[in-house]
């Protein structure tokens, strides 16, 4: 039997179901890879000990009709779990424990699987490199001087180094899709309104979205199948039929209409970026889809709408963050000081930066010129969706603009490190799923990720896509586990 | 009632000023739980017992729109004949204070749920029409307690996420006296509606006030200031009295007003600045991404409007049409939903042969006089409609007089006792068989033979005599009228 860590969450269910493997077993395994992985910083928090009571507790009854029986998982640090510290990467919120769990998460462990701890990721979400982490940078299994992406960089690192054999994250602006990219795993953003926001950290309400991330297209769907409800507790949680994304999985996608959007074509996009697009078109092509051109005339404007939406919404839903209740508190001389030290203190460079950039562009005066502005031009990048799903099923493209950079890299410019965003930023705006899955290698042999966009709701073509083109592109991750001695 | 009442104006010097004033009340919605959350809204409950997660904002939680909130607000509305937004946004006015958890108020800034409408209010010579400016769904904040110790604040967040209606009026309202009516008319309108209790000492009903003056005849505004959260009718009175007055003596002084939000200060009687329009907060107003656009559909509205009671308004056109009352005793008893109920059970008890006139005296004026001196609600009464109409109607149908009556009530009081009971017990019934009268007047006649012949004589004064005296053999049981005409014959 292939050693445990490398199963993937289909494989295992398997095993688990047919006896060949126990919860316990599988746990100690995981639990033993991440004990020897910790160089890569993944965890925030490891929640072994529980985590191994749980996986005998359920090996003592198991119950196989469920969808993750005993299936160890780490989560993104951004879900707050109950009873497990749940930081968002912030040392605001450093001994914050939570008495509640999110939706999410609640679904996850209702079919069974068993929390392993808590991922690492750049501070409330604020980041594409994992580097804004109060707890430290995250290590790409790909090359240790790589970053693993952001912000949902310790989900990706934990996948890719098989720490996790699934993870969920969260995508505001491409959070899932672009680490995914980096680390040649397969993350999904779905719809907006698919997974509840209940008890998820939040960063921008209006584009956060919960997904989830694995090493294939099959395992990705069955966890959506898991997340993915209607929620009363969240006001923009849609109630829609879903589907049994695994179930329902098929590379069947003959005479599917592809849509390749020619403002994708970004000035200065290395050629190994163009020739992996290229690639993937002939593989849908392969797959017996047709491929049709497409205009999205508004997308040069998507980074600077979402670098006032997202950050002008960041600026309030930070705000309860001032030392009064929980998290962090620093001494002042009054209330007023009170704030000033605790904010300043608790929160780092990235996040004060968005939350200066926030206030100010929702400041009177200011409002009109760049909030508002900035809904119309969003209305506008969602019209240009809308009328290009009048033509095609689904849209490709790269899912970044350059394979992982080197940590540190970006680290002082923040306009070059906002662009790795620039092709996943456009799908948040306008509320559509996405889906990344690693389609080749650049010349350093790192992985490079292909996006396929949906219409909202569709989740299942784009799997469905995703699914059809895995087979074809074979891909194959070239993790040395270097940091295991 | 007092005659056209005067025109409140500030004299100085040869200049007559003009007060205006606009406000902008709170009310407290009536509701079991919050705006957004399911938590209990129960007045002077422990500190921090009624709090949720999202009312102290926790990481993650989400506001939750309560339904039953929203239909208070629409049929509020349709209480004070407003438009009733079809579709409303909630934002959020963002600020730091302490018993504030979110950073941020849920409020609704540009598109309210309900938007124009008008209140009549009833002035001493005639009446007169308020207009609505809008009307909206807010949170309200905690509070902050800052008496408790020396060093530190507590916070109490019970009150957190309370829903309010913020009822903005335009600026007609020109004397304390108009605010004081304008105010009692709108917490009548909200308890018909059973959408707000109106108590001020609760704080389920505060204002802001705001206030400018101008010479009399000008058609410009004078640039106002706002009086912040005054809890009472008299204060609200005092301070703009206060307030106007101040504003009057810079003009003469040659001075301008400031923009500014001031303090009215209850020890002092006295404004105080508060903060001026320039350090006013920028509250960065923006749609709530956590909720979505309120949309109602004309059917929800309709719907609401065919659950909504017999207003003041109309209640009292009924009660000058249907009961002959005077505008005036019409006013006085539509004015409490719970007075007029009281009124109506006694009408309805009365049955067919009903003295309105005596029924509306005995409720203005004795029962009325009897709640007061208890400081009693109508609520409390200890007299029950029924038995202040049997005690009406024994009036009426002359089983006792109205001094009678007066001495029965009394004894009413103590357990709501039946009039008609006490009557019997107490041999109070009133003679009115006129064999029985005939003998006792002509036994008070052969007693007073002098008088009698007096009388004829023409000195006419004497005729108060026999009846004192009659009614005195009587032991004050006998019927007046029997006596008089009777005496009449004999005499």
């Amino acid at each position: 039997m292939t050693e445990i860590t490398k199963q993937s969450l289909t494989e295992l269910v398997e095993s688990i179901k047919n006896k060949k493997l126990s919860s316990s077993e599988v746990t100690k395994a995981f639990i033993e890879r991440s004990e020897k992985s910790k160089v890569l910083n993944a965890f925030i928090t490891e929640d072994f000990t529980s985590a191994l009571d749980k996986a005998k507790k359920f090996d003592q009854k198991p119950n196989l009709d469920l969808k993750l029986p005993g299936i160890p998982m780490a989560v993104k640090d951004l879900f707050c779990t109950k009873n497990v510290k749940t930081t968002a990467g912030s040392k605001i919120l450093n001994n914050f424990v939570p008495t509640y769990e999110s939706t999410v998460t609640e679904n996850i462990w209702s079919e069974g699987a068993i929390l392993l701890g808590k991922l690492n990721c750049d501070e409330f979400a604020m980041g594409s490199s994992n580097e804004t982490s109060f707890f430290g940078n995250v290590q790409n299994p790909i090359d240790k001087n790589l970053v693993p992406g952001g912000s949902s960089g310790g989900s990706a690192s934990a996948v890719a180094g098989q720490l996790t054999p699934i993870t969920i994250g969260t995508d505001t602006g491409g959070s899932i899709r672009q680490p995914a990219s980096f680390t040649g795993t397969v993350g999904l953003k779905p719809t907006y309104g698919s997974c509840s926001r209940y008890g998820i950290v939040a960063f921008a309400s209006s584009l956060d979205q919960a997904g989830p991330m694995a090493q294939n297209v099959k395992d990705c769907a069955l966890l959506q199948e898991v997340i993915s409800s209607f929620d009363v507790k969240d006001s923009t949680s849609i109630d829609f039929k879903r589907n049994h994304y695994s179930k329902d999985l098929t590379n069947n996608i003959k005479g599917k209409k592809i849509g390749i959007p020619k403002e994708y074509r970004v000035d200065g996009m290395p050629k190994e970026i163009e020739d992996l697009w290229q690639k993937g078109i002939e593989y849908v092509r392969d797959c017996g889809a047709e491929i049709i051109n497409i205009s999205l005339p508004h997308t040069s404007y998507a980074l600077p709408t979402y670098y006032i939406v997202a950050p002008a919404e960041a600026s309030s839903n930070l705000a309860r963050y001032d030392g009064v209740k929980y998290g962090y508190r620093a001494n002042g001389e009054n209330l007023i000081d009170m704030y000033e030290k605790t904010r300043s203190e608790g929160f780092g460079a990235e996040v004060q930066r968005r939350i200066m950039i926030g206030t100010y562009v929702l400041s009177s005066g200011y409002y009109d010129a760049y909030y508002l502005k900035a809904q119309k031009v969003r209305r506008l990048i969602k019209n240009d969706f809308d009328e290009a799903y009048k033509k095609v099923d689904a849209i490709l493209t790269p899912s970044t603009p350059s394979s992982a950079f080197k940590i540190g890299e970006k680290t002082n410019d923040p306009v070059s490190m906002y662009l790795n965003d620039i092709f996943t930023v456009p799908v948040n705006l306008a509320g559509l799923p996405g889906i990344s899955i690693p389609a080749g290698h650049d010349a350093k042999g790192y992985p490079l990720g292909l996006q396929i966009i949906g219409k909202a709701f569709d989740e299942q073509n784009i799997l469905n896509i995703a699914f059809a083109m895995e087979e074809k592109i074979n891909f194959k991750n070239k993790i040395t586990d270097w940091w295991i001695k | 009632m007092s005659k056209k009442s005067e025109e409140y104006l500030i004299n100085r010097r040869d200049n007559q000023y003009e007060v205006v004033i606009g406000l902008e009340v709170h009310a407290q919605v009536l509701s079991v739980s919050k705006l957004f959350s399911t938590s209990a809204t129960k007045f002077g409950a422990e500190p921090n017992t009624q709090v949720s997660l999202v009312d102290a904002a926790f990481p993650g939680m989400l506001p939750v729109i309560n339904e039953f909130c929203v239909k208070q607000a629409i049929k509020t509305g349709i209480g004070l004949n407003a438009k009733i937004n079809k579709r409303s946004v909630f934002d959020r006015k963002n600020y730091f204070y302490a018993d504030l958890p979110q950073g941020y108020q849920i409020s609704q800034f540009k598109d309210p749920i309900v938007g124009e409408g008008k209140v009549i209010i009833d002035l001493p010579d005639g009446h007169k029409e308020v207009g609505i400016e809008r009307l909206h769904l807010e949170q309200d904040a905690g509070k902050s307690i800052h008496d408790l110790d020396a060093q530190n604040t507590f916070v109490d967040l019970n009150r957190s996420g309370v829903a309010l209606m913020e009822i903005v009026s335009k600026p007609d309202l020109r004397s304390p006296d108009e605010v004081s009516i304008y105010i009692k008319k709108l917490r009548s309108i909200m308890r018909y509606l059973g959408t707000c209790d109106g108590n001020m000492q609760e704080g389920s009903l505060r204002a802001d006030v705001n206030v400018s003056v101008r010479k009399k005849g000008s058609k410009e505004f004078g640039t106002r200031c706002e009086i912040k959260n005054v809890n009472s009718i008299k204060f609200m009175q005092m301070a703009i009295e206060y307030e106007a007055n101040r504003q009057v003596d810079l003009i003469e002084e040659g001075k301008t007003i400031d923009q500014e939000t001031r303090l009215f200060d209850t020890k002092k009687n006295e404004t105080r600045s508060m903060r001026s329009k320039e350090d006013a907060h920028d509250y960065r107003y923006f749609p709530d991404p956590d909720l979505l656009p309120l949309e109602v559909s004309d059917e929800f509205v309709n719907k609401l409007k065919s659950e909504i009671p017999e207003l003041p308004d109309d209640k009292k056109k009924r009660f000058i049409n249907e009961f002959k009352l005077s505008a005036y005793e019409a006013t006085i008893l539509v004015s409490d939903i719970e007075i007029a109920k009281y009124f109506e059970e006694v009408v309805a008890k009365m049955g067919k042969n009903k003295d309105m006139k005596l029924a509306v005296n005995w409720i203005t004026g004795e029962l009325f006089a009897v709640l007061n001196s208890k400081n009693l609600e109508i609520t409390q009464s200890p007299v029950s409609a029924k038995n202040l109409a049997i005690l009406v109607n024994l009036i009426k149908n002359g089983t006792i007089s109205g001094k009678i009556a007066k001495t029965v009530f009394e004894l009413m009081l103590k357990n709501d006792e039946d009039p008609q009971k006490i009557v019997e017990e107490k041999g109070l019934k009133q003679q009115s068989d006129p064999k029985a009268l005939e003998e006792l007047i002509d036994k008070i006649i052969n007693n007073n033979r002098e008088k009698a012949i007096e009388y004829k004589q023409g000195k006419e004064k004497l005729f108060g005599f026999f009846v004192g005296q009659a009614m005195k053999a009587s032991g004050g049981k006998a019927n007046p009228q029997l006596i008089n005409e009777i005496l009449k014959k004999k005499l």
